[in-house]
């Protein structure tokens, strides 16, 4: 399923939302996770699951095409970790 | 942040009442999870993939009693973020 296939489904199960406003929707709530992991708070949503931020150290790295070292920065990535109702339906 | 976090800014941010704005972001939750629940990747453009990957069955260990044992065969749910997301979080 792809973004556009998602705001048609939600258009589907809420018929008053015009696609434009299904759009609107789905593009803010995306935001605003982006936006809290970007401040490093973690979301949490209940049944279906939390993302959160780990913070990696900088390290030394190598260019696996020619072997040579090179420096990688300190750096934050967004991980999610799938709640147990959605993980259980999953592996249904 | 939590769900309802979540329902506060699309609130604000779209002007749908705090009701019709619960009820969206429920319902889009409530589709992702059927949709990963059939198997099917989903594909968030700018915030990144949802994708199920089978496990085979594998020899690990009891962490406590160290005694070997079979894991199972299983489907796990895996996020990986988009570049923009990961450019987002640190800040670029």
């Amino acid at each position: 399923m792809t973004k556009a296939e998602l705001i048609e489904a939600l258009v589907e199960r809420i018929e008053r939302l015009t696609k434009k406003e299904a759009e609107l929707i789905v593009n803010t709530v995306l935001k605003s996770i982006a936006d809290s992991l970007a401040t490093g708070d973690k979301v949490e949503l209940r049944g279906f699951g939390s993302f959160k931020v780990k913070a990696r150290r900088a390290r030394e790295g190598r260019n696996p095409k020619t072997g040579d070292k090179v420096s990688v920065d300190a750096k934050r990535v967004p991980y999610f970790k799938a709640g147990k109702e959605l993980r259980e339906r999953v592996n249904n | 942040m939590t769900k309802a976090d979540i329902v506060e800014v699309v609130h604000t941010r779209t002007g749908f009442s705090k009701k019709e704005s619960s009820e969206a972001v429920e319902s889009i939750l409530d589709i992702l999870k059927e949709v990963l629940e059939q198997g099917e990747k989903i594909k968030l453009s700018g915030f990144g993939n949802f994708v199920i990957r089978n496990k085979e069955v594998r020899k690990g260990r009891n962490p406590k009693t160290g005694e070997e044992m079979e894991i199972s065969a299983r489907s796990v749910l895996t996020f990986k973020p988009s570049q923009k997301l990961k450019d987002h979080i640190n800040g670029s």
